[in-house]
């Protein structure tokens, strides 16, 4: 059996984001402009935890995007997946979280002998937390999300606990399943200087829409209408006073004028 | 195609906060388009909720009363939205993007073959659609986004909506029955721990928050005592998470959570684009720091330059003398 990660590449976090003519663009002075999504680094420790104490036979890194998604394939390879697919076509760009879902879906079945495909909470760019669930429906599997934990993994059964807003749950499913992981499931670890020599070798296969029998639909939501964040209102107002004492009674004042209190 | 639907989420017969507000969003979509608005109750033991809805303004009820119901499941809930969508065809589908209703809008829209905007925080109908305004990039910019295809299915982010109001109104729920048996659900919960009524942070109307400058565990103290006096919820930076001096439940920001309290009191966080992400949607931000300079300043509407250990028990004595 293999385990499935699925990895996006998105904007660093420091990223200084900036849209001109809808078009959205980032940088980030002394750091990498693209990572690997920060959600993501939890699922790729879990993957490899699969293989090392599950008995998965490989954990392999799956992502779509364009050709500079390697970069953030190469660190899985670094940290210990086994092996890596890059699912990149011009005509699968445009695509909303379904679109994804069935590129990723079809890539899965192409890998083949999948039971477990693990996946980020959410991406930091679109920030949906849609696609594995849409990827459990078009794959018919069952979509276990918010996981904090995996109990056991036996006898063509998993548990796990979730995590919602509602609470924890322990809940048990029949393999295949969709997986999304939260931050308390694990610590990911760094990549180790021999992965990152191996990695930085890895040829990574890049397979077309073709290669995996997806056909691009169209999108079916409009997010073209990108802009900057309005400043917020009203500058700061500094709170003076003698004593701390007055500066204390001076913003509570002023707090009861904005009926926040 | 037509009419307005909301999920109005619940838990042994009580509604939800988030489905308050998107009962009060969905409202105003379903005035918006001319179209009734209709609930969907599905659970157990849920004729308060539906009762409720009916109060907060639903013109329609459709309720589901079944014990696979009970624990919210995706596998029990959303065959059964999928099936009353595909006999009924509303033109829209608002969910509260709680994690329930995020999960579930992913699994409608995917089975209805239509598209999902997440997130929403704010929405206007415009020429017969929805336009959801929504954070992308985790709160760094903007998009008005819309579903085109049908039904429109969009998710309300907590606390960006005003509750529904309670209009009297009364009437009788549409009674429907479960789509899947029980035997037919792949999943089954073996436990729950609920969270015993604890102020959530992303449901908290006050948060007081702390960041390295608080210096340790200890350093908590302070900001505790000022958040049970004002009722807030305690948050923190990512910083002292790390540290180990506080769980990471509390972490706000773009690894953390993402909050919108009417209050949101920062002492002794710098305000690293990071946390700004999942807290710039406050109405009203306070910044204590010693440092002038910190980024911080430039986000919120009050600053105190002072030592927090002063500052943080001087607010705790006023708001105590004003409050009592
Ligand atoms: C991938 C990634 C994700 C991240 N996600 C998050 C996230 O979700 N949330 C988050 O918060 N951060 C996040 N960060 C971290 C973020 O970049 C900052 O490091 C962090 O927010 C800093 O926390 P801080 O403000 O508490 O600490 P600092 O930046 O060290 O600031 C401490 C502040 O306290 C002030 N101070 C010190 N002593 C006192 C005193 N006695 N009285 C008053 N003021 C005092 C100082 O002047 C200073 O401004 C993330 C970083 C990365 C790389
Ligand atoms: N293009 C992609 N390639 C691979 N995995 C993806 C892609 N987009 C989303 N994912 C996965 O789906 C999760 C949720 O993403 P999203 O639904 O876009 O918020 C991410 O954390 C990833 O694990």
């Amino acid at each position: 059996m293999k385990v499935v990660v699925c990895v996006k590449q998105t904007p660093s976090t420091t990223a200084t984001i900036s849209v001109k003519n809808g078009a959205v663009s980032w940088e980030d002075p002394g750091g990498k402009p693209n990572v690997v999504n920060p959600w993501d680094e939890y699922a790729i420790e879990e993957a490899i935890r699969f293989k090392e104490n599950r008995g998965a036979s490989d954990a392999v890194a799956l992502c779509v995007g364009d050709p500079s998604s390697d970069e953030a394939l190469k660190t899985c390879l670094a940290m210990g997946c086994t092996e890596a697919v890059l699912v990149s076509d011009p005509a699968l760009l445009g695509s909303d979280t379904l679109g994804t879902a069935r590129t990723l879906a079809a890539a899965i079945k192409k890998i083949g002998d999948v039971q477990v495909a693990l996946f980020g909470r959410q991406a930091i760019d679109g920030d949906s937390g849609h696609t594995p669930v849409q990827v459990a429906r078009v794959l018919g599997w069952t979509p276990l999300t918010y996981v904090s934990a995996i109990e056991s993994v036996d006898g063509g059964s998993i548990t796990v606990h979730r995590l919602t807003d509602d609470g924890k749950e322990t809940v048990t499913a029949k393999l295949p399943v969709v997986i999304s992981v939260v931050k308390e499931i694990n610590e990911p670890r760094y990549p180790s200087f021999m992965g990152i020599r191996k990695a930085s070798k890895a040829v990574i296969p890049n397979w077309s829409a073709g290669d995996i029998g997806a056909s691009p639909a169209a999108a079916k939501a409009d997010w073209s209408n990108v802009y900057a964040i309005p400043p917020r209102e009203g500058e700061i107002e500094m709170i003076a006073g003698d004593t701390v004492e007055e500066q204390a009674r001076n913003l509570v004042n002023k707090l009861f004028e904005e009926k926040v209190i | 195609m037509s009419g307005v639907w909301v999920y109005v989420e619940n838990r042994d017969g009580a509604i939800s906060a988030i489905s308050r507000e998107a009962l009060g969003a969905a409202r105003q979509v379903a005035d918006g388009l001319g179209q009734p608005l209709t609930a969907l109750v599905l659970g157990k033991g849920v004729g308060p909720v539906c009762a409720a809805a009916f109060d907060l303004g639903a013109d329609a009820v459709i309720g589901a009363d079944d014990a696979t119901l009970a624990d919210g499941r995706l596998e029990a809930h959303g065959p059964l939205v999928v099936k009353l969508a595909k006999e009924r065809q509303p033109a829209v589908i608002l969910f509260g993007a709680s994690t329930r209703g995020r999960d579930l809008a992913a699994w409608t829209a995917a089975d209805l073959d239509t598209g999902a905007v997440a997130d929403a925080i704010d929405i206007k109908v415009e020429g017969g659609v929805v336009k959801a305004t929504r954070p992308v990039y985790t709160g760094k910019l903007l998009c008005d986004a819309y579903v085109t295809g049908t039904p429109q299915v969009v998710t309300l982010r907590g606390r960006a909506f005003a509750q529904a109001a309670a209009t009297g109104k009364t009437g009788t729920p549409e009674m429907v029955a479960a789509a899947v048996a029980e035997d037919a659900i792949p999943t089954k919960i073996t436990a729950f721990e609920g969270k015993g009524g604890k102020v959530s942070l992303t449901d908290a109307g006050k948060i007081v928050s702390g960041g390295r400058g608080v210096g340790g565990p200890e350093g908590f103290e302070p900001l505790r005592e000022l958040a049970d006096v004002l009722g807030a919820a305690l948050g923190a930076s990512r910083a002292t998470v790390d540290a180990g001096w506080i769980p990471y439940e509390h972490q706000v920001g773009q690894t953390g959570k993402t909050v919108a309290p009417d209050l949101y009191i920062a002492a002794g966080i710098s305000g690293a684009i990071q946390h700004q992400a999942g807290m710039r949607s406050s109405k009203v931000i306070v910044a204590i720091n010693k440092d002038p300079d910190a980024p911080i300043f430039k986000l919120a509407r009050y600053g105190i330059v002072g030592d927090l250990f002063k500052v943080v028990p001087a607010l705790t004595a006023e708001f105590k003398k004003r409050l009592s």
